[in-house]
């Protein structure tokens, strides 16, 4: 007999299981090691509560009642419930907080292309820990974990989250312009987005040019050079943040992976400040992403700054399997 | 011919570049002509799809099946029609130039004279529109504020209105010369199309430089 089982979601077997759990616990292990205690939280929570990371972050989720008539959501991400955690049972710790997670998240994406409906994430939060310090602690973290899983040539992309918000107000793009330019940025669509700044009454064209060329700054340290001289309020805070990011990476020796990309915009809402996406070329989707997010402790209560990031587990697990044929292809 | 290994993993061999077959084909090999690409094979008829030689492999597909390579990352990057993208807006991709080959129109066209899709409107509150891009017509009408029935179809979409599937159709329009001789008419223009260059979201980050610069010399070739 054939029972289905909803799509996006799959069983998995032993021989499968044997690795996810391996890497899991490897990853996990990376964490410990740099004193990030591993928690779990309940996979439903108040809708209410997952809000609280803005509309962005409860997009897709999977909504129901409980017999009390309350909303309540499956979780999305684990940055929202581990901000509630902590501002809920550890605020009297003392900063920095550091915990890590090895999750199962859903979302109602459409399945079938990289990304299911439940997935599993490892991460870590660090609460406490301002820029650019704090950054560059989780970027160490990052790189650990890449090279316990065995991706040597991981790449870790490193933007400002504020970059463009602080750009559009400086030249004085507000509302629906703003929202348009935004999303077209997100999704990366060059075309789209010249043609929404044109569409901005009385806008120069130097702006337009500024915006579209940031859009593809990328590289490694000269990227920031470059972007300077593009002039402005908004590029000159974002790249003297970068580069102080940039600089203690390079003191602790842990730059050589990271690549600086003004482009770069997470289209989860409670990021600010530095954010991270991880990329491996044995794979078309990327392993994972974060960056700080220093004002959403302050939507529990609790204000002060935070940053982590999170790795799609099976994705990593494919990227694994990829790079060891490769180095067996390699080494014959 | 060279036998591309079948990994999910994008190679670190050449770039690879998704080409469009059918409409767009001979327009998108003339610009890769332009920018110094060898298409001579692929102009050829051999029976082959993979195209390779010193820095770029050409992969030929279906033009709808560009975005599905592309956002795997299985090409690092792609030509497509604008048409093709819409309709598929939810894949993960990088647009990154209007290249300006293959214009054409998304249009609403029904029978010439005929007050039939104003009559269904109004008598009946729905039309039934037939299309091969249902997603870019349930959008049309959706924020223009009326309902439609849309039905998919595969093959001549003229055919629908003509037979009586359907009130009206949303298609492509380049010179209208299909929609004359089938007795159509438009009725809204939806939205310009063009061919676009785009790319895969990690080979846009991890292969910038081969990225950018084929983007530039594409740039290049349609400016002129």
């Amino acid at each position: 007999m054939i029972h289905p089982i909803p799509p996006g979601t799959r069983d998995i077997l032993p021989d499968e299981m044997r690795e996810l759990r391996d890497l899991g616990r490897a990853l996990i292990e990376v964490f410990e090691a740099r004193g990030y205690g591993e928690v779990a939280t309940p996979a439903i929570e108040y809708d209410e509560v997952l809000a609280r990371g803005g509309a962005r972050s409860t997009d897709s989720a999977y909504r129901f009642f409980d017999e009390a008539g309350d909303l309540l959501a499956l979780r999305s991400d684990m940055t929202v419930p581990i901000a509630r955690l902590v501002s809920t049972r550890l605020s009297g710790a003392e900063p920095p907080v550091r915990l890590c997670y090895l999750a199962s998240l859903y979302r109602g994406v459409r399945p079938q292309r990289g990304q299911m409906r439940e997935f599993v994430q490892a991460g870590v939060e660090l609460v406490g820990a301002p820029a650019p310090e704090g950054t560059v602690e989780v970027v160490e973290v990052l790189e650990a974990a890449l090279d316990a899983a065995g991706l040597d040539r991981a790449v870790i992309g490193l933007g400002d989250a504020d970059l463009y918000r602080q750009l559009l107000t400086e030249v004085g793009i507000e509302d629906s312009y703003r929202e348009a330019i935004l999303s077209r940025l997100a999704t990366h669509d060059l075309v789209g987005l010249e043609t929404e700044l044109a569409a901005v009454p009385d806008l120069g064209e130097e702006v337009i040019a500024t915006c579209v060329a940031l859009a593809q700054m990328r590289g490694g340290r000269e990227v920031l050079e470059a972007a300077r001289s593009l002039g402005g309020g908004a590029v000159e805070r974002a790249t003297a943040q970068l580069q102080a990011t940039f600089d203690a990476l390079e003191r602790r020796g842990v730059a050589d992976r990271v690549q600086i990309d003004l482009g770069l915009l997470r289209d989860l809402g409670y990021y600010t400040g530095a954010i991270l996406e991880v990329y491996d070329p044995a794979l078309g989707h990327i392993l994972g992403g974060g960056g700080r997010y220093d004002n959403l402790l302050g939507q529990f209560g609790s204000p002060q700054p935070a940053v982590g990031f999170a790795l799609y587990l099976e994705r990593v697990h494919v990227a694994q399997m990829e790079e060891e044929s490769r180095r067996e292809r390699a080494s014959r | 011919m060279t036998v591309v290994a079948a990994s999910r993993a994008k190679a670190d061999g050449p770039l690879k570049l998704a080409v469009p077959r059918g409409a767009l084909f001979e327009e998108t090999l003339g610009l890769l002509d332009a920018v110094g690409l060898d298409t001579a094979a692929a102009r050829g008829d051999s029976r082959s799809l993979i195209f390779e030689q010193d820095g770029v492999t050409l992969v030929t597909m279906r033009p709808s099946d560009v975005p599905t390579y592309v956002e795997a990352g299985a090409a690092d990057v792609g030509i497509t029609g604008k048409d093709v993208l819409l309709e598929q807006a939810d894949r993960v991709l990088y647009e990154l130039l209007d290249l300006g080959i293959g214009r054409c129109r998304m249009v609403l066209a029904g029978r010439r004279g005929d007050a039939r899709l104003g009559e269904a409107q109004r008598r009946l509150g729905m039309m039934r529109i037939a299309t091969k891009y249902p997603r870019v017509a349930e959008r049309h009408f959706e924020q223009t504020g009326r309902q439609v029935e849309v039905i998919e179809v595969k093959g001549s979409v003229e055919l629908a209105p003509l037979t009586g599937l359907a009130d009206g159709i949303v298609d492509l329009v380049a010179t209208g010369r299909t929609l004359e001789e089938n007795d159509l008419e438009v009725r809204e223009e939806i939205v310009e199309c063009s061919a676009r260059f785009v790319a895969n979201r990690v080979a846009h980050k991890l292969r910038g430089a081969e990225v950018d610069g084929l983007a530039s010399k594409l740039r290049e070739a349609t400016a002129g």
